[in-house]
């Protein structure tokens, strides 16, 4: 089969690859029909992520048909359409039971600090993912779901970890009705974040970035008023002014290892990987969140350590929040909210491309090139 | 005014919202937000265990787990010269130890390197121009993309490069510095 491979830092080919076999009994083998490109993708291709071996597929965002399922699995057959949420879960460890899939504790054994998640590193587990033709799927009867026939292939793919975080990002804000709610980063996390906000009750959403095309589509998208903080010298006194001096009642940082906006701080971690990840983003949440406000974080970032601001934290009282987002479970509710009009995910998909193609659309997505926000990636077998 | 009690009033108000933006306040109520509380209250009485994934050989874990995770990642089994780095920060440090994923790291750009170096000994050597996808910059609009938008990231693009095509560079100079006595005898 064809797969997207890794190489190296910012190098990646497409290659064959041996098929994924049943290696559980409860694994499936899915077809891969629509794989999506993530923020987080990215810090795997740029070398930040420890454990990143050559030879891993990435992609933790893909839906497909059912190929093959081993001799356990029980709720699906060959021939089912499914989603697949990104992280891998047993569905029944004392995290799992509890409702934190995302912890899952019996499916990554490099780490205990992170659950599993396709073709993430080995740090989370050293599963392929699905920028390919195909990948194996364990704990079948547990991830995935099928896609009810309403649902479309774009809407389904937004939902294994974009949507669902985004979504999931509001929700650990514990909003309140007229809240004011700043999200830094109109990437798609943070457009769905600013989107979901509404959807919980928030008087003002506020989006944050340094890309005008992007603050564009949080003010169509998201109906965020927007700030571009390259064009301000201070973007805390920017947002204190916006909020009448108080500070935001939530802050969500959608933005992660990567956030720009301090030299230092960007170099430091994204260039050179001296730091889990340039928390540039979450400082700024920190400070510009009121007193006793909660700052959710849904920012991917490095296991290394980060010089986060955690003194200001504690002195504002603040409430931190966060996780990787348990995506399947927040899928009844997004349905519903699909159904009714209230979420239009497939909104944000600005770009479609052919597997064979996905070096460039890497480039393109890291480079921000050709007002790229969200890449599709089609395999041929699809 | 932060100086007082009030809070500020808003510029629109929870009726306009519901008339304008699609949805707002349908999950107005904590009880239909699928993740509140986060952490579920009623648990399962089940002491299930999955059944344990076969494997032969070595499969590095973290020395925080118990046990091999009964279900686990196969691809790119430990090999070589970053094999045994990463063994080494596995085996011997937590994940609670800097050194755990500077060895990790450091395990990453040998791994990198060896793979590039042997790249070369096959008959699909390392690409710098369709691996890096540099391409899209012609296809994608790459000068229109940055000139004249104001990108504060244009301040360490520069940066970029010099990461992608220094080791290439750095190899080819210790080649041709490792070499360079054959080439005199000659």
């Amino acid at each position: 089969m064809k797969a997207m491979v890794y190489r190296g830092p910012y190098k990646i080919r497409v290659e064959e690859k041996d098929r994924p076999a049943i290696e559980h009994p409860g694994d499936a083998i899915v077809r891969v029909t629509r794989a999506a490109i993530c923020g987080s993708d990215l810090h795997l291709y740029h070398g930040m992520m420890p454990d990143t071996r050559v030879g891993t597929t990435f992609g933790h965002e893909f839906i497909g048909i059912v190929d093959e399922v081993g001799p356990a699995v029980e709720k699906l057959a060959v021939g089912d359409r499914v989603m697949v949420p990104f992280n891998i879960f047993c569905g029944t460890c004392f995290f799992c039971a509890r409702g934190l899939y995302s912890n899952c504790h019996n499916v990554n054994p490099n780490a205990t600090a992170v659950g599993g998640i396709y073709g993430y590193s080995h740090t989370t587990g050293g599963y392929d993912g699905g920028q390919a033709e195909y990948v194996r799927v364990p704990f079948a009867d547990v991830g995935p779901s099928l896609i009810p026939d309403d649902i479309s292939d774009d809407d389904a793919l937004m939902m294994t970890d974009a949507l669902a975080t985004g979504y999931f990002g509001a929700q650990l804000g514990d909003i309140v009705e007229g809240d004011t709610v700043v999200v830094f980063g109109a990437g798609p996390v943070g457009l769905y974040a600013a989107r979901s906000s509404w959807l919980m009750g928030a008087g003002r959403v506020i989006v944050v970035d340094y890309l005008d095309y992007r603050l564009q589509k949080a003010r169509e998208f998201a109906f965020a008023e927007t700030y571009n903080f390259g064009e301000v010298d201070d973007i805390v006194v920017v947002m204190k002014r916006a909020t009448d001096h108080l500070g935001a009642d939530v802050v969500i940082d959608a933005v992660g290892a990567e956030a720009d906006g301090n030299l230092v701080q960007h170099i430091t971690a994204a260039k050179f990987k001296l730091q889990g990840g340039s928390p540039v983003a979450l400082n700024w949440a920190i400070d510009s969140v009121r007193k006793g406000g909660t700052v959710s974080v849904m920012g991917a970032y490095g296991p290394l350590f980060s010089a986060v601001k955690f003194g200001d934290a504690m002195n504002k009282g603040l409430t931190l929040r966060m996780n990787q987002a348990p995506a399947k479970r927040q899928w009844p509710r997004l349905f519903e909210h699909i159904r009714n009009g209230h979420l239009d995910p497939s909104a944000i998909i600005t770009h479609r491309i052919p597997l064979a193609e996905i070096a460039e659309g890497y480039h393109m997505f890291s480079s921000k090139l050709d007002d790229c926000i969200k890449t599709v990636v089609v395999p041929d077998a699809a | 005014m932060p100086y007082t009690a009030v809070k500020p009033s808003r510029a629109r108000t929870s009726d306009e919202l519901r008339a304008t933006i699609p949805g707002w306040g349908a999950d107005l109520d904590p009880a239909v937000r699928p993740s509140y509380p986060r952490e579920r209250l009623e648990v399962p009485a089940t002491d299930t265990m999955p059944e344990q994934q076969q494997h032969e050989g070595y499969r590095e874990r973290s020395i925080e787990h118990a046990r091999l995770t009964p279900v686990f990642g196969t691809v790119a089994p430990l090999h070589g010269l970053s094999g045994w780095i990463r063994r080494l920060a596995y085996d011997r440090y937590s994940e609670g130890r800097a050194l755990h994923w500077l060895l990790l790291v450091l395990g990453d750009r040998v791994d990198s390197a060896a793979s590039g170096l042997r790249s070369f000994a096959s008959l699909r050597p390392d690409n710098p121009i369709t691996e890096t996808g540099v391409l899209a910059e012609l296809k994608r609009g790459g000068l229109r993309s940055r000139v004249g938008r104001g990108r504060i990231d244009l301040k360490h693009t520069w940066i970029d490069p010099i990461l992608v095509a220094g080791p290439f560079v750095l190899g080819a100079v210790v080649l041709w510095r490792v070499t360079r006595p054959l080439r005199r005898r000659r």
